[in-house]
């Protein structure tokens, strides 16, 4: 019982020390990606003697910055949810790479791991819950700051995030169709089985439309461009302008680790997960009878948890390649692309599903 | 193990602060409030019930509250919007056409 | 682990729940409301509904009370010092009217223990299985409510106009 709770709280503290070491190198690698993307150079400058480090101390130097800056509450602004609602919003981003699987069921010392911090019976809901909580944050903060603009930005943000929270959950659920499960080690677990023989059974091959759909709609829950309208970085006051310091830098963190967030959902759900093609617990299984590999248990654990993290990497390089290419939405395309597309076409995706199913079966 | 009446009392307890809330609050907007406290009560007590006598219709009943709910909760805030425009004010005791 | 749990989101829930009707602003009122509400979601996983915790989340605490936010953050009712509603004979009334109802209601509902339930009681496949089978006709009249709020909602709310 003791030695249970050890393992969980030890899965706990990886999985978060990576999530957080993972949102401070994307800072850096946004900025990188994006110089690449410019033809300039990028960040440069910071180093400890003669050592640059390709600007990779940038974001520590940005760390450092953020924690010696004053930190002020402005004048008549309420001072407890002032405070509160940085924490509110970074909360759910870290909680619900808790269902996430990173790798699969792992015998040490006699016992069997599985590589995810907990195994809920209503996994995907769980993930629909925790991430309509992510509205407080961008909500109270924008009221809690005494100001009209970030008032005004703060009631902009929520209701684009709202708005998108439909979409989110009517794409998924052509993946729970398929798959008949809401427990996401199910679904990664049946993602490694061959459709006709060979093809591994990742969601997209099924659900190509809702991958769409679900990135986008995650991408404007996340406050990403193309609809970081919210942010508005030179055009409109958002919703933290009374935020210094290491406040301002929660929120920036929080957007970076739901950056992360979305990539690990989509790779868990459409891409087959910590899934390998045809690599199994015992080793390698060719198609067509081509005959097996086998590899001891270690090296097929490594494999497959090395996978997911390239998989989520690609994923979120991806997003940065998103936000580099696309210009920003106004507020009332955001809305109108939320409720009267968006929404529809899961529904359509839904519609087909459920009946490609019903005369499959 | 905890008994199931301790999660009766809790319910209890709250439904009573939900009701005082509603009789002595003034503000609409804050009774609105009160009114979901007492429905999350009552909510409590059928999930206690559905442990006890291991029948899920009670979680079944409690899903359907809570849609129930969340309709009333909209339509009950649009109204709200609807009469704060033409009064100006959401003290529900100059809300009265008939006394006045 | 389970008292240590059952105390915690009991104490918070309560506690919280006062503050909802003693907070003199609204807004303090609404995220004290919210924290209830995540407390009760902590009490039904307790009480082995996990569904029905996920779904007190994701409604109640996510999108019944984003929505009360919204609208007392349009309605601009400010943190303005005002004076607390209703005198103090009668919050003391109430109270001592509502801790002898209180007291009754725990003296009638003395339970035993609990039996225990099988493994997958309060999954997502046994509600489901409770909702489309037996609850059909509820499940559906439910649909036509939600649709007959949402026009409710749009025609009250609409701006008339001039």
């Amino acid at each position: 019982m003791f030695v249970d709770v050890v393992i969980i709280l030890v899965k706990a503290g990886l999985v978060l020390f990576a999530l957080l070491n993972l949102g401070g190198f994307l800072t850096w690698a946004e900025r990188k990606q994006s110089a690449v993307m410019q033809d300039r150079i990028g960040p440069n400058r910071a180093n400890i003697g003669k050592f640059t480090l390709l600007g990779l101390l940038h974001p520590v130097a940005d760390g450092i910055k953020m924690i010696t800056k004053e930190d002020f509450i402005p004048e008549g602004a309420h001072r407890a949810l002032h405070t509160l609602a940085p924490a509110a919003a970074l909360f759910p981003a870290l909680v619900i790479f808790a269902v996430i699987p990173f790798g699969p069921t792992v015998h040490l010392f006699g016992r069997d791991i599985p590589l995810q911090v907990a195994n809920l019976n209503v996994g995907i809901v769980y993930i629909f819950a925790v991430s309509s909580l992510a509205v407080y944050g961008t909500m109270l903060a924008g009221w809690a700051s005494n100001n009209n603009y970030s008032l005004l930005g703060g009631l902009r943000a929520s209701s684009q995030m709202i708005s998108y929270e439909l979409s989110i959950g009517l794409s998924i659920l052509g993946i729970l169709l398929i798959y008949e499960s809401a427990q996401l080690d199910v679904i990664v677990h049946k993602q490694g089985e061959l459709l006709w023989g060979f093809l591994p059974q990742w969601g997209i091959l099924f659900q190509p439309l809702a991958f769409f759909l679900f990135v986008g709609a995650a991408l404007a829950e996340n406050k990403r461009v193309p609809f970081d309208l919210p942010e508005g970085e030179s055009e409109i006051i958002g919703y933290f302008v009374e935020y210094s310091s290491m406040k301002f830098g929660m929120f920036f963190l929080a957007e970076f680790v739901e950056m992360v967030i979305v990539s690990g959902l989509t790779v868990t759900l459409f891409f087959g997960g910590w899934q390998f093609p045809y690599l199994q617990a015992t080793g390698f299984v060719w198609p067509f009878g081509w005959g097996t590999l086998a590899l001891p248990h270690w090296l097929v654990v490594l494999i497959q948890v090395g996978t997911f993290g390239l998989k989520v990497l690609v994923g979120c390089w991806l997003l940065l390649v998103i936000r580099w290419s696309l210009p920003r939405f106004r507020y009332d395309q955001i809305m109108h692309l939320g409720w009267k597309v968006w929404f529809e076409l899961a529904l359509v995706n839904l519609l087909i599903t459920a009946v490609v199913v019903l005369l499959v079966t | 193990m905890i008994p199931i009446s301790y999660y009766l009392v809790v319910s209890a307890i709250l439904f009573v602060t939900g009701a005082i809330g509603v009789l002595l609050r003034r503000n609409a907007l804050i009774m609105l409030m009160c009114l979901e406290l007492m429905l999350n009560a009552v909510n409590l007590s059928f999930m206690a019930y559905a442990r006890m006598l291991n029948d899920m219709g009670g979680h079944v009943f409690v899903f359907l509250s809570i849609t129930v709910a969340a309709a009333e909760a909209a339509v009950g805030l649009a109204i709200i919007l609807s009469i704060y425009r033409t009064r100006e004010t959401v003290d529900v005791d100059y809300l009265s056409l008939m006394r006045h | 682990m389970e008292a240590f749990l059952f105390w915690l989101f009991s104490i918070v829930g309560v506690a919280c729940g006062a503050m909802v009707i003693w907070n003199r602003n609204p807004m303090g009122s609404a995220v004290y409301l919210v924290t209830t509400m995540l407390c009760l979601a902590g009490l039904y996983a307790l009480l082995s509904g996990a569904f029905v915790a996920a779904l007190q989340v994701l409604i109640y605490a996510g999108a019944v009370m984003v929505l009360i936010l919204f609208v007392i953050m349009m309605l601009n009712v400010r943190q303005e010092v005002v004076p607390r509603e209703g005198s103090l004979p009668a919050w003391i009334i109430a109270g001592v009217l509502g801790l002898i109802v209180v007291v009754n209601l725990a003296v009638l509902f003395r339970h035993g223990d609990s039996p225990t339930v099988a493994e997958d009681f309060g999954s997502i496949e046994g509600v489901g299985a409770q909702l489309f089978a037996t609850y059909v006709l509820p499940f559906e009249l439910i649909s036509v409510l939600l649709l007959i709020a949402v026009i409710g909602a749009v025609v009250l709310a609409k701006r008339r106009a001039p």
